[in-house]
């Protein structure tokens, strides 16, 4: 099992994960799971109504807005990197964010390095399941690595432009 | 030019020491090759025939003479005592150590340069008009742009992995200098009728095993929405590039599988949701562009006399002239084109004598300005006419004044298989046989402006889809031979060549351009260059001058 770090107020901690991740071939376990979007669309509304948690897995190939409606009722939205070179995550994470506001947790799943962390929190993510078996504190170096940054992105940092004009 | 500030120099610092720290874990064994192998290509640094291979950025093309003096003494100190300018406006060491490389980029760093995104799937360095600032055809500055590109797409979160590498073009002029219509995205400046500034925006060009020219998707972008636009059609790209296979991963496999109209559909819906937040603020935009401001010329009559006089005095001094000096937008002063095509030495390539030589002539003579072109030369922008003779005997003595801009012998070669890994052929001592065959001046002149390029596998890094005549190395049961391509242009007539027919081995080479220069001369009319009379005739009498003793 991969260890879960989040990410809180730029402070990394190993987490407990509530969540259990069901394939679309698996029974439903009790409590807060993680289910593929397509199980979730024909299911979810029913799971929900079971007073759990529901988070969604979403393949590099697939849409953010096919989730887009149902958002507010995700706790979770986890998307994968099936190879560390697959970048469509890093989109998907902006627009879960910026576009539709989403404000659950953003995690990222698959060939997650510590290398792409810091991109990673640009975009949006704030948990982690490290493929790499990096630490929280390698996480957070990883994090603290650039003091500059150029463009604006999901996590309100303060590109060079703005730090330049204050 | 632009001056780097604290912000930039410790945006450089930080990745130089997460680098040092990324090659002490190889070198420690912490990581293997497979893991450290991308972290290097993030860097630049390539694994290749013989050696390490180290790309360094020139951003658009422009550097002053501080900068090429540390690339001669990083050359003398860690390489061979020479570099190789490449088609992308970079330079590459070929001959580097992995344990040296932490210290060359401080050496790069300290003087405000890096080897950051010149390889990996991310958006590379961008080509810019390499007479910006001087040329008077100029709409608008491009570095001003280009530079705003380089801060935004610089460690870019969102478009780092990208489904394949990604290259933009900014051309300021209706001749267009940086093969802009070959580039993923080609801007070219405009202004429309109410006098505003803006971009038409081409996507989806480039080379390689399927080259396309890239069709233009929005006829006006207004200026100051550039970045917003170019998050769009990243976005876009990010999102449906193919990731399945390498070889249909770039934008214009996109471009030409969903049709430039749809593509230019989605793109625009992506930005109207983007909205103008990514777009750089006014202020920032006012500092950037100061840094560009015109240089002070100073006030010169239109025609110097003692320039006049050593054009009459001597004849070498006057065809360099012909061919390497081009009309500036300030009387009294020109662009110097410096060849890095001497005859029988390797395209591109620059010892790093000859690079001071250029740095200091840039330094006394140019305004401390100095550029790279794509064609693999060098450019000093701003040159008295006074100072050109001084200029071009310093020259002379370096080996540099080689008179041959744009002429038959001023080759794109790439590395080929003297260096690359991926070659199927060596490029470099076929550019040497062709120069050396039209090493008469005169004849050479007489021909006129004709373009080779040579690349010596199907990846064309030498652009050969867009030469007048292109070379393409192949392999024959692991024999090289060269297959050619006639009517390709990177300008603002872009065109890609066509297979002119069977391949030929390396010894044939030189004698087909031979036979093809013989029937262009024969059949040329008024003013027209060797493209515009193939163009006119078609290939079939080319073809049958080369392949006339083959039947
Ligand atoms: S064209 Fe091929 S041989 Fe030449 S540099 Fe590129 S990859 Fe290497």
């Amino acid at each position: 099992m991969p260890t879960l770090i989040r990410c809180e107020n730029g402070a990394f901690a190993a987490a407990e994960d509530p969540f259990t991740r069901v394939a679309d071939d698996q029974e439903l376990p009790q409590g807060d799971v993680i289910i593929s979007l397509q199980r979730f669309l024909n299911d979810g509304e029913r799971l929900i109504g079971q007073h759990r948690a529901v988070g969604v897995v979403l393949k590099s190939s697939e849409e953010v807005a096919a989730l887009s409606i149902d958002l507010a009722k995700v706790a979770v939205v986890a998307l994968d990197f099936p190879a560390f070179r697959d970048g469509r995550a890093y989109t998907q994470a902006r627009l879960l964010r910026e576009r539709y506001g989403f404000e659950g947790e953003v995690r990222a799943v698959g060939d997650v390095l510590r290398e792409q962390v810091g991109f990673m929190l640009r975009c949006g993510f704030d948990a982690f399941e490290p493929a790499d078996g990096a630490s929280c504190e390698d996480l957070a170096m990883a994090a603290r690595r650039q003091r500059h940054v150029y463009q604006r992105a999901a996590d309100g940092r303060r590109p060079a432009f703005a730090e330049r004009e204050a | 030019m632009y001056r780097y500030d604290d912000i930039d120099r410790e945006f450089l610092a930080d990745r130089s020491a997460e680098f040092r720290d990324q090659v002490n874990r190889r070198l420690a064994g912490e990581l293997t090759e497979d893991q450290f192998k991308p972290l290097r290509l993030m860097n630049g640094l390539y694994l290749q025939l013989h050696a390490y291979m180290l790309r360094i950025a020139i951003p658009y093309g422009s550097m002053d003479s501080r900068q090429l003096r540390k690339l001669a003494w990083i050359a003398r100190k860690y390489d061979k005592g020479y570099g190789h300018f490449t088609t992308r406006t970079n330079l590459q060491f070929h001959w580097i150590k992995l344990a040296d490389t932490p210290d060359i980029l401080d050496h790069l760093a300290s003087v405000d340069m890096h080897a950051i995104q010149t390889s990996g799937n991310c958006i590379r360095n961008t080509t810019a008009d390499p007479y910006a600032g001087a040329t008077p055809e100029e709409v608008d500055d491009p570095r001003v742009w280009s530079e705003a590109i380089r801060q935004w797409s610089s460690l870019h979160p969102e478009f780092s992995y990208l489904p394949r590498k990604f290259k933009i073009a900014i051309t300021a002029a209706p001749k267009d200098r940086t093969a802009a219509r070959v580039h993923d995205i080609g801007l070219a400046i405009k202004r429309n009728r109410k006098g505003d500034l803006g971009f038409e925006v081409m996507v989806g060009g480039g080379l390689g095993a399927t080259p396309h020219v890239g069709p233009t998707i929005r006829e006006f972008l207004p200026a100051e929405q550039l970045l917003s636009y170019l998050e769009a059609i990243l976005r876009v790209y990010n999102r449906l590039g193919r990731r399945d296979n390498r070889t249909k991963a770039r934008i214009k496999i996109l471009v030409a599988s969903l049709g430039a109209e749809e593509f230019g559909r989605q793109v625009e819906a992506e930005w109207a949701a983007i909205g103008a937040g990514s777009d750089l603020p006014a202020g920032e935009m006012a500092r950037i562009r100061a840094a560009f401001a015109t240089k002070t010329f100073e006030t010169l009559p239109e025609r110097s006399e003692s320039f006049e006089v050593a054009k009459s005095a001597d004849p070498a001094f006057a065809r360099f002239v012909r061919n390497n000096v081009k009309a500036h937008r300030a009387p009294g002063y020109a662009i110097v084109e410096i060849s890095l095509k001497a005859i029988g030495e390797t395209p591109g390539d620059a010892s790093a004598d000859q690079m001071e030589v250029i740095a200091d002539l840039g330094e006394r003579y140019g305004q401390d300005d100095i550029r790279v072109t794509h064609e693999q030369n060098i450019v000093l922008p701003h040159v008295k006419l006074d100072d050109l003779p001084a200029v071009h005997a310093a020259l002379a003595k370096a080996g540099l004044a080689t008179p041959n801009i744009n002429l038959i012998s001023d080759i794109i070669a790439c590395p080929g298989l003297d260096y690359c890994a991926l070659a199927n052929a060596r490029a470099i001592p076929v550019a040497q046989h062709i120069a050396e065959r039209f090493a008469n001046q005169d004849r050479a002149e007489l021909i006129g402006e004709l373009k080779i390029k040579i690349s010596g596998c199907i990846n064309a890094c030498g652009h050969h889809h867009v030469g007048h005549i292109g070379i393409l190395g192949v392999d024959k049961k692991g024999e090289e031979f060269y297959q050619l391509t006639l009517g390709g242009s990177g300008a603002e007539d872009a065109s890609v060549g066509k297979v002119l027919g069977p391949a030929l081995p390396a010894n044939r080479v030189a004698e087909a351009i031979d036979a093809m220069v013989d029937v262009y001369l024969s059949q040329r009319q008024t003013g027209e260059r060797f493209l515009d009379t193939l163009r006119r005739t078609g290939p079939a009498p080319f073809k049958e001058a080369v392949y006339a003793d083959a039947h």
